[in-house]
């Protein structure tokens, strides 16, 4: 009995011994400090931008004008790809200078 | 800008004594408690991620994490508190060791496949102690302000690394006639096929020529955190971190000089001696980001510390350069009118942090104590900071209030 017993704790280590060679880490979701702040087309900003990074990417931006805004989602569409129609790139942009404005 | 600010340093110096060294902390902070004064940083949480200690959230996706300014008081940074620096997501969160492989192409004779052990086994050790420190460091400081990641001053880590060197590597997958450069590559790709894959390049002379260049598989005496490259990185020492790649998995051996997103148009200074332009312009041309600048920083007291009037106090901190060493610290309690020579600590190495420390007995009020080095070429640190419009080379003479009381 002893034995078989020590015989199947053997067999249950085998696959953990081979996982020992495997490291994985959990990351922990979106911190609520990069949230987006409510506003007039904040809905349109969370389909468009929360794609390929965080929000706290924009929120922790320098304010800025409509202009410093537009260079950064053209720069979304046209350096990274992002697929963003024209009215919600403008949509995004209202809402980027209104709620993060100077 | 280094010539002057040269002169300047030695004449300070001249004829004032050296702190007196000894005392003990008086002072008790949390770790991360200076944060909540500063203008970039309040506001951002701590967050605790895996091997990781509490460390400032830049970005979630992909993880950005700032290790917090007390850490360097002292000439290693721990594992767990060294600043993560990803470009896009995902982010690598599990390696099979059975599996992962690092594959050397290109023009060479012998691609090679090698697993960790190999890399371990196959190759001499190598141990440098060297400095990384993310290019844009310090860029939520810059004025006017630019865009990108808006770091504080904790992008920046100190380690022992221990690996094979790159050198090596190519040698035995022997380098053909005509190989220019060499690429490098993570297990970290971008979900999204439009988003450039952060793939970096060295000129096969650097490597050749520096046995300090090392893929690295240990760090400070233990394997790599996955967040800082498990399980191996580029070590390229005295060069921003732009260049460690992390959980490296890809060298290619090209006949070119590489030149796709992450080398260009992204991690650029302008093409002029001090890497900088008039504050708000933009620069004619523009070369690739790659030796750091000679920076220094007091680690405690933290900023905003209150401590005790009339008693000494020792300050200390850090101080690096490019890949010279650092010469001489000094740290002023006046605004800069006089500077006081600094007890430097151990040598680790002209790559390494360079750590030093000086007694300071303050009268009651507030104070700025300012902190400058020099290096071993006689670069230096300027009161004016240089501007570029990518946010980079950041290396003002650092100043930090506390009150006595
Ligand atoms: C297709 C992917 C993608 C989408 C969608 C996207 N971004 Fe980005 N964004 C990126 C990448 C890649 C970076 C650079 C990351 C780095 O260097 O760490 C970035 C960086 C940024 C930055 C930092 C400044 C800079 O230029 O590096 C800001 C601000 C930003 N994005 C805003 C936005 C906004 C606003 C939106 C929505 C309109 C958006 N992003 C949507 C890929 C994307």
């Amino acid at each position: 009995m002893r034995r078989t017993l020590g015989i199947a704790a053997l067999v249950l280590a085998l696959p953990l011994a081979a996982a020992a060679e495997t490291k994985t880490i959990t990351l922990p979701p979106d911190h609520p400090y990069g949230d987006l702040k409510p506003g007039p087309g904040v809905e349109v900003a969370q389909r468009a931008c929360r794609s390929c990074h965080s929000t706290d990417y924009i929120v922790m931006q320098p304010r800025g004008d409509a202009k410093q805004w537009e260079a950064v989602v053209t720069k979304m569409i046209k350096v990274f790809g992002a697929s963003i129609s024209d009215e919600d790139a403008k949509a995004v942009v209202r809402y980027l200078s209104t709620v993060y404005g100077r | 800008m280094t010539r002057s600010h040269r002169r300047d340093f030695l004449r300070a110096v001249g004829g004032l004594g050296t702190f007196a060294v000894s005392a003990g902390l008086l002072w008790r902070a949390p770790r991360a408690s200076a944060q909540q004064g500063d203008p970039i940083l309040a506001g951002r949480p701590l967050v605790r991620y895996p091997e990781k200690t509490d460390l400032i959230l830049l970005t979630a996706r992909p993880t950005q994490l700032e290790t917090p300014m007390s850490y360097f008081d002292g000439a290693i940074t721990p594992n767990e508190a060294f600043f993560v620096r990803y470009h896009t997501f995902p982010v690598p969160t599990s390696v099979d060791l059975g599996t992962w492989r690092l594959r050397v192409s290109g023009l060479v004779d012998r691609p090679l496949e090698l697993s960790l052990d190999d890399l371990k086994s196959k190759f001499a050790k190598a141990a440098v102690t060297a400095v990384t420190q993310c290019s844009g460091n310090s860029r939520g400081r810059f004025a006017p302000r630019v865009l990108g990641g808006e770091w504080g001053d904790g992008a920046m880590g100190n380690a022992e690394w221990v690996g094979a060197r790159l050198r090596d590597i190519l040698a035995t997958a022997g380098v053909r006639q005509g190989a220019v450069q060499a690429t490098f590559e993570g297990l970290d790709k971008p979900a999204f096929p439009s988003v450039p894959h952060f793939v970096k390049s060295l000129d096969i002379r650097r490597i050749v020529e520096d046995p300090d260049v090392i893929v690295a598989y240990q760090m400070n005496g233990r394997e790599l955190p996955m967040l800082n490259g498990f399980p191996a990185r580029l070590v390229v020492p005295g060069w921003y971190a732009t260049y460690w790649v992390k959980n490296l998995s890809e060298i290619s051996v090209i006949d070119h000089v590489f030149e796709k997103f992450w080398m260009k148009p992204a991690y650029r200074i302008p093409d002029t001696p001090c890497g900088c332009v008039e504050p708000g312009t933009a620069p004619k041309s523009t070369v690739p980001i790659t030796r750091m600048t000679v920076r220094s920083f007091i680690g405690a007291p933290p900023g905003g510390a209150r401590v005790v009037a009339g008693r000494s106090v020792t300050l200390k901190g850090i101080a690096f350069d490019g890949g010279y060493g650092v010469r001489e610290v000094q740290v002023s309690d006046d605004e800069g009118v006089t500077w006081r020579r600094a007890q430097l600590g151990p040598d680790l190495g002209r790559y390494s942090f360079r750590e030093w420390s000086a007694v300071w007995t303050p009268a009651a009020g507030e104070h700025t104590l300012m902190v400058r080095a020099l290096n071993a070429i006689g670069e230096s640190q300027g009161y004016e900071p240089v501007w570029n419009p990518a946010g980079y080379l950041r290396n003002i003479v650092e100043r930090i209030t506390v009150q006595a009381g």
